[in-house]
């Protein structure tokens, strides 16, 4: 084995600069460093979580460049210049967004690991589709796999977040 | 007794309100606001100086021999801290405590591999690396020199004269057996007018696959010789008396903590393996480290549910569909190791007789070991198996005997006036009534127009079915149990733990010893506290999390098996009520009457007679805390209360496998109703209803949404979730691909109904809940059977019924058929 560690760092390391939640970060990150864990691990953002090891479960989910991405099936390196917006992101100065509120108050989290996915690929819908029906949600949130709550009561927090009524 | 079939909007409770009767009201949840703002914290979000990211080393063989482990490469590998391997950890550890009798009692189990690899996936070695990704490389480095034994991947190959036996220090396979036999038997099958006869059923093996796999931060503080493990196992005081021994420490060397934790449902229990093993090396390492364990590696070798077998059943039954009884062997598949088995083979003893009034029964239990991924509990553990096996005796009997499934279950419900009943193995069902809930999960499925419904779907070429799941939830279990299992046992009973104090400031500080995993503790015990000390929920703070430093835990502390209403609440009335004892006698002396005379109110201890006579509880806090001189000197107030609740058990009687199993016994009743496109064996769950009784509510939303999960989980293992081994015995579904859970779309609308028949038993008349799902897989199957009885009157024998399944059963019904016949009793 040849080589030492710093080495073999610098050799297949970039420095890569990302905006998130409008700060701009410079980091310098191995080539195969998932986007997840520079968010998770070097960035400290930890609302952003890891469900599966295959793309599946959705917990990673991020805006980036104002599309919604797994965070675990891109590369670091690939959001060079990104700006992307996380969970952390949501709030403004502590004080919930309505689809904050909206999932407390329909009982939309239980364990919360899922939430910040959820609550992302939500953020992404209703940006594009201010009146979504409940098909359209589901489909919406497909990605994004829940152990807890069965589903409907986000399906509900989604719609009433976006002003619709929602029948309890 | 109460009923209602909507939950309320959630009550809006302004900041700082105080009002009587927070129990029983949808109060918005503690947990919520830093969870979605991700600013929970789970263990895999605490970082810290030099940590080293730990890999285990997995065998990608079933059954092997393991000649020799070489390291040596790995260690050369740049980034890589060390190693730790199987002959290490014989040398530093004892094997752990097992619960078993013999001959289960002579396993030895290491928390890496030793001398023998038994499942693909068990960890073999450990590396620990700078980073995940080195870790990784390097743990690819390790060279492993096998040599691949015989494979048992079929529970039914493991007593075979020639199967391989895993574990040569026991000798078989067959590591326990319990013979259970209540009622006379014989006088029941003499009285039976028709005997229905089942070759064989099968409850199928998978998890709740928590989205949050499992992990832990460790250090090792070398001055003091002790360990801290930031976790999410959601029963430290079992990994505690697991590890000490094993470790050869006391346990307050190992110190639990845990905020929040990203599901558990049961499958978090027995992570102490990989506990020790990062506890090992923080030591060998002195660096902390940190292991997160991977989905794929999650699904490959933790948690798996008990895979049971149902062999040679027997019913008897009365002409008009009365059930007088059954004898039956289990067969439970309990995968490599004991790590908590085998107490499957007593814990679905809690609901022998189901919702049923049958007398006499006789199952015969036999665990054996296979090359599988060891089992341990998974939500509706063990009693789960046992009620989808009874529910689907209910089935096969009315199929078969031509008689209305809801006419016989309604003919052999266990009645509301007959509560509490004693079970023919001495449970107490404390409160319920079936019928009742039957009615009104069949009225919220519009049973009345299930013909209409049944025309309209064969207009469309589909055919429809409808069937029920009747379960109990046995809840604060009595772990006396155990020595039914293995009498040589010390343990019975159960306890809780809470603190509740008054600090300085007037804050109200609770501390549970439970690690809620989404079960809302934080707010339904504000709700308790604050109804007991007359202030806000605001005032209320609960600590978020689990610490053993801490000091409000006790021996069965955790959470797991539907007790927090009982035991967790339990212990925080206790604690509160203690407090507010105090509160009232410090009050009297300084306002010079007597404790009688003061009331608990707006945040104010105050005479009743005299409400401006008041203190506002910022004084008494300060008063005790700082401000205490010239106090009576007898005067025995601390306003930090400590509370152990113990549920009222005596042990069992060990010789008649007879005693109350549990305090509680919620109660569901689920309908679903099923559409099969015939052509292909496709179907959807169309409609769906679930009825759940848990006793007194303290938060019905809370409680729903639990209905509402515990549903989903029913679902997806009832149409697609299974692990599912090759005769290699390597599983097939080792990821989210492979192993689909229910996503939002293939959720059904679920109508939710609730009665409550407050337990008798409880101190608030709650009883625990929240693993009542399985009643969704009793009910997609027997609605299953019930669309397919127009094609040749299959029987539905399987827990788990993907397509595939369901087009075997249309395309071949006899092949089914071939396992029941009935014949004159």
């Amino acid at each position: 084995m040849e080589g030492n560690g710093a080495h073999r760092a610098v050799e297949t390391s970039k420095t890569i600069t990302v905006g998130v939640n409008g700060t701009t970060y410079e980091r310098e990150v191995e080539s195969r460093r998932l986007l997840v864990h520079l968010i998770r691990d070097d960035l400290d953002l930890t609302g952003t979580h890891v469900g599966c090891d295959t793309g599946n479960c959705g917990a990673c989910s991020v805006i980036l460049n104002g599309t919604l991405v797994k965070s675990c099936m891109l590369l670091a390196v690939q959001a060079d210049g990104a700006e992307i917006e996380t969970v952390e992101g949501l709030a403004e100065e502590e004080q919930l967004s309505s689809l904050q509120q909206a999932f407390s108050d329909h009982h939309a989290l239980q364990c919360g690991y899922c939430t910040p996915g959820m609550l992302m690929s939500a953020t992404a819908l209703l940006r594009e589709n201010s009146s979504p029906s409940d098909e359209e949600i589901s489909k919406a949130i497909q990605g994004n796999i829940c152990r807890c709550t069965g589903y409907w009561n986000i399906v509900k927090a989604i719609k009433a977040a976006s002003g619709q009524e929602v029948s309890e | 007794m109460s009923e209602t079939t909507t939950v309320t909007e959630p009550i809006v409770v302004e900041e700082g309100e105080t009002r009587p009767g927070f129990a029983g009201q949808n109060v918005p949840r503690k947990e919520d606001k830093r969870l979605v703002q991700g600013e929970g914290v789970f263990f895999d979000d605490v970082k810290r100086h030099n940590m080293g990211y730990v890999h285990f080393v997995r065998s990608p063989y079933a059954h092997a021999k393991i000649r020799s482990v070489d390291v040596s490469k790995a260690l050369e590998h740049p980034g890589v801290f060390g190693t730790m391997t199987g002959d290490e950890v014989a040398l530093l550890t004892d094997p752990f405590f097992q619960i078993s009798s013999p001959p289960g009692a002579h396993l030895k189990d290491f928390c890496l591999a030793v001398g023998k690899a038994r499942f693909v996936g068990e960890p073999v070695a450990a590396v620990v690396a700078s980073t995940r990704e080195i870790a990784r490389d390097a743990s690819e480095l390790v060279e492993v020199d096998y040599e691949p034994l015989p494979v048992i991947s079929d529970a039914r190959e493991a007593l075979g004269e020639d199967a391989p036996v895993l574990h040569d220090d026991a000798g078989t396979n067959l590591t326990w057996e319990g013979v259970y036999e209540w009622g006379d038997l014989d006088q029941a099958f003499a009285e039976a007018d028709r005997v229905v006869k089942i070759s064989e059923l099968h409850f199928d093996r998978f998890n709740s696959t928590p989205l949050e796999c499992n992990g832990a931060l460790v250090e090792f503080n070398r001055g003091t010789g002790q360990w801290t493990i930031i976790t999410n196992n959601q029963f430290p005081g079992f990994a505690a008396i697991m590890m000490g021994p094993a470790m050869r420490v006391g346990l307050d060397k190992l110190r639990f903590v845990t905020q929040d934790i990203g599901g558990g449902f049961g499958n978090k229990i027995t992570s102490h393996p990989q506990l020790v093993a990062c506890c090992l090396l923080a030591r060998k390492l002195k660096r902390p480290v940190q292991w997160t364990e991977w989905r794929t590696d999650f699904h490959l070798s933790m948690s798996h549910g008990n895979e049971r077998w149902f062999q040679d059943t027997e019913v008897a039954v009365k002409e008009d569909g009365t059930l007088l009884g059954f004898r039956t062997t289990a067969l439970d598949d309990a995968g490599a190791w004991l790590r908590y088995e085998p107490l499957g083979g007593v814990i679905w003893a809690q609901v022998t007789p189901g919702m049923y009034r049958w007398r006499h029964i006789r199952l015969d239990f036999k665990q054996v070991v296979t090359n599988k991924a060891p089992v341990s509990p998974n939500r509706g553990y063990s009693r789960m198996q046992h009620l989808w096996f009874t529910e689907r005796i209910i089935d096969i009997v009315a199929h078969e005997l031509g008689l209305d499934p809801v006419e016989v279950r309604k003919r052999n419900y266990i009645k509301a006036e007959e509560m509490p009943y004693e079970t023919p193995n001495g449970c107490i069902y404390d409160s319920g009534d079936y019928s009742k809930m039957l009615d009104v999960a069949l009225d919220l499925i519009g049973y009345d127009e299930l013909d209409t419904k049944r025309v309209d779907a064969e207009s469309r070429g589909k055919l429809l079915g409808l069937g029920i799941g009747s379960t109990l939830d046995s809840g604060t279990n009595n772990f006396g149990q155990s020595r039914l299992i293995n009498p040589e046992l010390q343990f019975s009973g159960n306890n809780e733990v809470a603190t509740v104090k008054l600090d300085i400031f007037g804050e109200i500080v609770v501390t549970l010893g439970t690690t809620p995993q989404g079960q809302s503790h934080e707010t339904t015990a504000s709700q308790v506290v604050a109804d007991i000390l007359g202030c806000s929920i605001d005032d209320v703070n609960v600590r978020a999390g689990h610490d053993s430093y801490w000091n409000s835990h006790a021996g069965f502390s955790g959470t797991y098996a539907s007790q927090f209403a009982v035991t967790g609440l339990g212990a925080v009335k206790g604690a509160t009520d203690m407090l507010a004892g105090e509160m009232r006698k410090l009050a009297s002396v300084v306002l010079g009457c007597a404790p009688e005379d003061i009331e608990l109110a707006d945040g104010q201890a105050r005479m009743k007679a005299n409400p401006e006579a008041a203190l506002p509880f910022m004084a008494l806090g300060a008063i005790i805390n700082a401000n205490n001189a010239g106090l009576p000197e007898d005067l025995d107030v601390t306003l930090n209360c400590r509370y152990v609740y113990r549920p009222p058990f005596d042990p069992p009687d060990v010789e008649r496998k007879y005693g109350n199993l549990t305090l509680t016994y919620a109660a569901q009743i689920h309908v679903a109703v099923v559409e099969i496109d015939p052509e292909t064996g496709v179907y959807e769950v169309v409609d769906y209803a679930a009825v759940d009784d848990c006793g007194k509510r303290i938060n019905p939303q809370v409680v729903e949404g639990q209905v509402m999960g515990a549903t989903a989980q029913a679902l997806g293992a009832a149409t697609h979730e299974t692990f599912t081994y090759d005769e290699d015995g390597n599983l097939l579904t080792p990821n989210f691909y492979d192993y689909h859970v229910p996503h939002a779309l293939d959720m059904p609308p679920i109508a939710t109904g609730n009665i409550e028949s407050p337990s008798p038993f409880t101190s608030m008349g709650t009883k625990g809940m929240g693993e009542g799902g399985g009643a969704g897989i009793h009910a997609v199957c027997a609605a299953l059977q019930d669309a397919l009885s127009s094609r040749g009157k299959p029987v539905v024998y399987d827990s788990c019924n993907p397509y595939h399944r369901v087009w075997e059963l249309l395309s071949d019904p006899e092949a089914s058929r071939q396992r029941v016949s009935v014949e004159a009793g």
